[in-house]
């Protein structure tokens, strides 16, 4: 192809946009109105997900040694549990610290009942507290650490504790709730598919005579699709951009205000950060996409003359 | 130029449109297609520039065997075809100038050619003023001349004109069939398809008539009518 004809049908592509001027901006809105409630799912699916990940980094596995270990024991089984290549961090809790800690999480009440406890007489164990790199393999890991101790026959661990049952439970529910987002989210997509592609098909039809005639001068099939890929390709990225800006404006003025009003709950939106590039991107790259397979879908059913 | 040989073509629905058509139409001839409604006509000009495939028989145009065509070489024999049509079909939002660039930018020539070469035949047609009109701002005749405009501006071999002048005035019809006749007299094939008697037995050319799908008369400086 001649570099002339290249400018041409980007020209050309361009100049139809402006030229079929309500089909253009009626293309545009239903690429903008569909990707915007799938953009709203996104960002939603966006939150849920970190919100559950959010939850599962907290699970961690409690391992308490036999009441009076000696230092020594207890420093190998830190070494031996920091050998499990799942284990991402391992933090010593001395039994005078977990005395300290239960009697700031059992607060006043629990003050009689610890009362007269010192560090002479503790009744506590020491212990450690296991982070894994992925939450979903705690169960895994406990199943090692318990075999750190049928291994050795002083048998110094006296339990594995990682909130089993309601850790299993928890993954269900966040893998539920990730997969049901996934779900949504594919459904939003290809009935945005449709109904893009029904409105830009239209703008196509009341163009069949413009085809007919190009193709009566002589102009290629090639020739004849190009500057509506084009035009497909700026319908698109017009719509996308449209949604990304009002998205990512209020979801902006939505981390602003969830921060001074409804400060009171932990749960954390997700930043910009989290999600701009992701939502951007995707909804650039979605929009564009079906603006062009709209448009040359649709021409290819014209072109048989 | 065109040869045609035994060409039948019967449509999917079973009409039979044209039966054993035997035409040689030679360089720089002008041929009137004349025939009542339905008779073929319209499908005898559609052969030519490839609208339709013949079902049977042998068609050239230009030295092309048009019946055995790769779609992707169509494009290419179109270019050496100007088409007029009675409703002008020109493009509604390009203004008379590019709606005749068009069809040279179809075919990949520089541009400056295309701006020399449109405004001559614009010239020619007698439209240098209206270069810049809409194809709504202009009369039906005008249309026509830009139509025709187009149809010229890659010096096809052959001008197809079907019922060119259809929905014209008398007045306005000669000055389109003056313009065909300089274009043909410049050595440009063109067979018209007309129900013009007055044209026909006034600018006298080769005659064909088409009844029922035959070529029922084929005469040289013919009159006008179709009956045997």
């Amino acid at each position: 192809m001649r570099s002339s004809t290249v400018i041409r049908h980007v020209r050309e592509g361009g100049k139809n946009v402006a030229r079929n001027g309500w089909m253009s901006f009626a293309s545009m809105s239903s690429i903008a109105i569909s990707l915007f409630i799938l953009g709203v799912f996104m960002l939603l699916a966006l939150n849920v997900n970190k919100l559950a990940n959010q939850l599962e980094s907290q699970v961690q596995i409690r391992v308490y040694m036999q009441v009076g270990a000696d230092q020594a024991k207890i420093q190998e089984v830190e070494r031996s549990i920091k050998r499990i290549p799942e284990v991402k961090v391992v933090k010593f809790v001395s039994k005078e610290e977990g005395l300290n800690q239960l009697r700031k999480s059992m607060g006043e009440e629990g003050k009689a009942a610890l009362d007269g406890y010192t560090n002479e007489n503790n009744p506590l164990p020491d212990a450690f507290e296991i982070e894994v790199f992925e939450p979903q393999k705690i169960s895994f890991v406990a199943k090692k650490v318990n075999a750190i101790n049928e291994l050795d026959s002083s048998k110094p661990i006296m339990s594995v504790k990682y909130g089993q049952g309601t850790v299993e439970k928890l993954f269900t529910i966040t893998n539920a709730v990730r997969n049901i987002g996934l779900f949504i989210v594919a459904g939003l997509a290809i009935m945005a598919m449709f109904l893009i592609s029904t409105t830009i098909k239209m703008t196509i039809i009341a163009r069949r005579r413009e085809i007919s005639i190009m193709k009566m001068v002589g102009a290629t099939n090639g020739f004849i699709r190009w500057p509506f890929f084009i035009e497909g390709a700026l319908i698109g990225i017009g719509g996308s951009a449209i949604t990304v800006a009002i998205l990512l404006y209020s979801y902006s003025k939505l981390i602003t205000t969830a921060k001074y009003d409804i400060g009171l709950f932990t749960i954390e939106l997700a930043t910009m950060k989290d999600v701009g590039w992701i939502l951007t991107g995707s909804i650039l790259v979605i929009g564009v996409l079906l603006g062009i397979w709209g448009s040359t879908v649709s021409v290819r059913k014209y072109l048989k003359v | 130029m065109i040869e045609m040989h035994d060409v039948w073509k019967t449509y999917a629905d079973g009409t039979v449109a044209l039966q054993a058509v035997n035409v040689v139409i030679d360089r720089n001839e002008f041929v009137y297609v004349v025939g009542p409604s339905g008779a073929g006509k319209s499908t005898f000009m559609k052969l030519i520039y490839r609208e339709e495939v013949p079902t049977k028989g042998q068609l050239s145009v230009n030295g092309f065997n048009i019946g055995k065509l790769k779609q992707r070489k169509i494009p290419y024999v179109r270019r050496n075809i100007g088409v007029i049509f009675q409703d002008y079909r020109l493009l509604p939002k390009l203004s008379a100038f590019e709606n005749i660039a068009f069809a040279m930018e179809v075919i990949e020539s520089p541009r400056r050619l295309i701006k020399r070469r449109t405004m001559e035949v614009l010239d020619l047609v007698g439209l240098k003023h209206k270069a810049a009109s809409l194809p709504a701002q202009l009369s039906g005749g005008e249309q026509q001349r830009v139509a025709i405009a187009r149809a010229i501006v890659n010096n096809p071999a052959v001008i197809v004109a079907d019922e060119p002048t259809g929905n014209l005035d008398p007045e306005t019809s000669s000055g389109i069939m003056k313009l065909l006749e300089e274009i043909n007299f410049r050595g440009t094939t063109i067979v018209m398809a007309t129900h013009n008697k007055e044209i026909v037995n006034s600018l006298r050319k080769r005659v064909l008539a088409i009844e029922n799908g035959l070529i029922v008369r084929d005469q040289q400086r013919g009159e006008y009518g179709y009956e045997v």
